[in-house]
């Protein structure tokens, strides 16, 4: 009886007095955060269609996949790392170089081996690859925290980059890599958008699963007890080097596997994917959605791809500067983000 | 006639411990021993060395010279990971709580499994619950559990302190100014999880300038100054002696 009548006890309420209600929901920005990134992608997706859903989806998976993986760097473990993207780049290039088979002209261009492999035995490789390079790299970094741990990440970035731009008779260079190949299961081809869009939502769907199995696990709160004070876990018994490191080992395999993908579902790279400035993009977008927060990770990744498709209708925008006028944007609402809710949209954590 | 023997067991000992910080000689060639299910008390005067000794034994600093016998096994390099596996933990002077992480998870991080892998595969085991709950009764924070450390009043965040230490059922206890800052009903109560600790066989160092308390709880005292041992032995008598009343009163 009385909790039959509680409900509509509070739709009285509201009746009475709908300013009270208007109060109550504004202190709750997650729900509103929820409310208008949804609500945007879902009313944007209706009106331009089936085709534009499809593309808009497989561009925001790839970055999901991302931002999800820098989190349990960034979020759960509190390194700010803006090197992620140097992985990304590995698992792009491993994919490209070992699936293309594309024959140059010698002349004008270099000429790369050609491997031909199908997609999914590059796949593994490439994870494994981005994942061996971390551990080389993360040894070397375990000794950085704080600020200079972001100082050490953007060294790493930058010769990446340059790696990818100047090993040229392995990735051609500025030149890029032609015809990566498609997946394909026995006869059946991912090479119709909608397809592969299924493809990456189950590897997006794999890699928001393993992370949430790893940040509930023992091992996930130990991250944010690293986070907070990694002098004070250390003095009860954990060996925060190897957590530190086993993290970051995970995280740029799942970096790798998006760069595969990419790879794979654009057909073509070149270095210009795989610049700093992508990477701070990507860290904006995990802090936009919330650290320490997967469900804050996929929002900001959505918040940001609408932003940019968003932008592309608006009728007086040239489309030459979309790209530069959502790093703006970007930039503004980051600024205002630190300013009135430093957590992000959803997130758990203040830097 | 049996011989006497010394009934009294060290847990914990340092020889000849030395460090340094620049110029400054925080610790200079320090022997202390700590006996095994007593209070020991450490009190000194500011910038005696009372937090450093702390932190050398917790494998916070390095030390620069001299060893430390645990368990009869003298080391020269006391790693802080391996604090707990020579039955070792601590509080800190300045709370150091996981601040922005639930009241509940603080304790839960201290149980569960250390190594890499296995805590990659463990879940919330039902013996750690039933372990941080009682930690979390014991002292009088089982309803804040869900609140984030950070949200804690100055005294809750050091009775959660006490309770993260009792967390690690270890033999000894290295409590930096545990008294220092609390209300009156809150340093009954962890004078008491102090006492209680005592009858569980468990060794207690701690650091206090409420020479109230240090007479109430200490059965062994040591008095440090500049990083020297100043006096060592029975409360009343130690703080009797004149050296003592100088090094705290002036001349």
């Amino acid at each position: 009886m009385s909790i039959a009548s509680a409900p509509i006890r509070g739709l009285q309420e509201v009746a009475r007095d709908p300013r009270s209600w208007w109060r109550r929901s504004k202190g709750s920005v997650e729900l509103w955060a929820n409310l208008i990134v949804l609500g945007w992608a879902l009313v944007f997706m209706l009106w331009r269609g089936g085709g534009f859903a499809v593309t808009v989806g497989s561009v925001f998976a790839i970055w999901a996949v991302l931002a999800v993986s820098l989190n349990l760097v960034v979020g759960y473990t509190g390194l700010l790392s803006v090197g992620h993207i140097g992985f990304f780049g590995i698992g792009a290039y491993a994919m490209a170089v070992l699936t293309s088979s594309a024959s140059y002209e010698q002349l004008r261009t270099e000429a790369i081996p050609t491997f031909g492999w199908p997609f999914f035995a590059a796949l593994p490789i490439s994870v494994v690859l981005a994942g061996l390079v971390a551990l080389v790299v993360g040894i070397a970094f375990n000794r950085f925290r704080d600020d200079i741990y972001v100082l050490v990440s953007f060294g790493f970035a930058v010769i990446a980059f340059t790696t990818f731009l100047s090993w040229r008779n392995l990735t051609r260079g500025a030149f890029g890599i032609h015809q990566v190949a498609r997946p394909a299961i026995g006869p059946v081809v991912f090479d119709g958008e909608l397809e592969f869009l299924a493809l990456l939502l189950v590897f997006l769907g794999l890699v928001v699963l393993i992370s949430w199995l790893i940040v509930t696990s023992s091992f996930g709160r130990v991250l944010t007890a690293i986070r907070e004070d990694e002098e004070a876990i250390e003095v009860f018994g954990y060996r925060t080097t190897h957590y530190k490191l086993a993290i970051w080992v995970i995280s740029a395999m799942m970096a790798g596997l998006a760069g595969a993908l990419l790879a794979s579902w654009s057909t073509f790279i070149d270095p210009n994917s795989f610049v700093l400035l992508e990477s701070v993009l990507l860290v904006s977008i995990v802090i936009l959605g919330g650290l320490a927060s997967i469900w804050g990770s996929l929002l900001g990744a959505l918040a940001f791809v609408m932003l940019e498709e968003g932008m592309r209708f608006v009728p007086f925008l040239p489309s030459e500067f979309i790209g530069q006028i959502r790093q703006v944007i970007l930039g503004i609402l980051l600024v205002l983000l630190m300013l009135f809710r430093p957590q992000g949209l959803v997130g758990r954590f203040k830097l | 006639m049996s011989t006497e023997v010394d009934p009294r067991v060290y847990v914990l000992e340092t020889r000849d411990v030395s460090k340094s910080f620049g110029a400054v000689k925080a610790i200079d060639q320090l022997s202390i021993s700590i006996l095994r299910e007593w209070i020991t008390c450490i009190v000194g005067p500011n910038g005696s060395g009372k937090s450093t000794l702390i932190n050398l034994l917790s494998g916070l600093l390095p030390l620069d010279g001299g060893i430390v016998v645990v368990d009869n096994v003298g080391l020269r390099v006391v790693k802080a990971h391996d604090s707990p596996d020579h039955g070792i933990t601590r509080t800190f002077q300045e709370v150091r709580l996981f601040d922005q992480i639930s009241v509940w998870d603080n304790i839960m991080v201290v149980l569960t499994e250390r190594r890499v892998f296995p805590a990659l595969l463990e879940r919330t085991k039902p013996n750690h619950k039933v372990e941080a709950e009682r930690i979390l009764k014991s002292v009088g924070m089982w309803e804040k559990r869900d609140a984030m450390a950070q949200d804690l009043s100055y005294g809750q965040r050091k009775l959660l302190e006490i309770g993260r230490a009792m967390a690690m059922d270890v033999q000894i206890y290295l409590f930096d100014e545990p008294f220092a800052g609390l209300f009156p009903r809150m340093l009954e109560q962890v004078k008491s999880i102090l006492k209680d600790m005592r009858e569980q066989e468990r060794s207690i160092v701690f650091v206090s300038h409420n020479m109230d308390i240090v007479r109430e709880l200490s059965d062994h005292l040591f008095v440090l100054d500049s990083g020297a041992l100043l006096a060592a032995g029975e409360v009343e008598e130690v703080l009797g002696r004149s050296a003592v009343i100088d090094a705290y009163l002036g001349n």
